[in-house]
């Protein structure tokens, strides 16, 4: 690992949140990395998304969807939010925890959009398990100093989830 | 009670909040839309499927062969 990948923060849920915020981030690294490993309680291959200083606005995204009971990838489009993959749910098997990152380039510029990559795989060790890549853009030139990772409808993670927020230089 | 969890980077605190009245109210539009995309994207496969298998009745064809065809 190069010393110009640095843990920001870290947060380990010891009881269920709809919602987790890393606020007040830094301005000094190039790009952020967010690495989770989380579940969430209702229902199966739960999707995710991300929000910028507590909001949908000026997301867009574009997503590739596997899934093995659709034949092939599939894609879509989607704007005034941005989904970031998908994560075990309730009534997946018990314990199996979903992993997933999200990269963001150039988070902390005032005279650029940022575009975002993001990946969330919900794994069970069962048949059903679903993949999701996206492409996805901020469009703003606010620096980002605040990122939320949360389901797209009502569920929460449980206990156990995690969370972790790296910070690039590129020098 | 749904709470929210805000990890300060700056002083390494970590809150935890309740959700705000419009954070429920929009957590709850957002799973109605769900509801309706879901069902939405369960008809157009189903449409799909059909419109794909009367297509390989009327060849007389099967999907392998089919696939042949395309590949």
């Amino acid at each position: 690992m190069p010393v110009t990948y640095e843990l920001i923060s870290s947060n380990v849920l010891s009881s269920s949140a709809a919602s987790v915020t890393f606020s007040a981030i830094p301005s000094t690294y190039t790009d952020l990395v967010l690495r989770y490993s989380g579940r969430m309680d209702a229902g199966a291959n739960k999707i995710l998304k991300i929000q910028v200083a507590g909001a949908d606005t000026n997301l867009s995204y574009t997503r590739l969807v596997g899934d093995p009971s659709v034949p092939s990838v599939t894609s879509a489009r989607g704007t005034g939010i941005s989904w970031a993959g998908y994560t075990d749910g309730s009534t997946m098997t018990a314990s199996s925890f979903s992993s997933g990152e999200i990269y963001i380039g150039n988070y902390a510029s005032t005279s650029a959009n940022k575009a975002f990559s993001a990946y969330g795989a919900a794994e069970q060790n069962a048949t059903d398990a679903r993949m999701m890549a996206v492409a996805g853009l901020y469009s703003s030139n606010s620096a980002i100093s605040s990122i939320t990772l949360l389901d797209i409808s009502t569920a929460n993670w449980v206990s156990g989830s995690s969370f972790y927020l790296y910070g690039i230089k590129n020098s | 009670m749904t709470t929210a969890i805000e990890v300060n980077c700056s002083t390494g605190e970590v809150t935890e909040r309740p959700l705000t009245a419009e954070e429920l109210a929009a957590n709850e539009a957002a799973q109605v839309q769900a509801e309706v995309d879901a069902k939405k994207a369960e008809v157009e496969a189903a449409t799909k499927a059909e419109a794909k298998a009367a297509l390989l009745s009327k060849l007389g064809i099967t999907a392998d062969e089919a696939a042949l065809l395309l590949g």
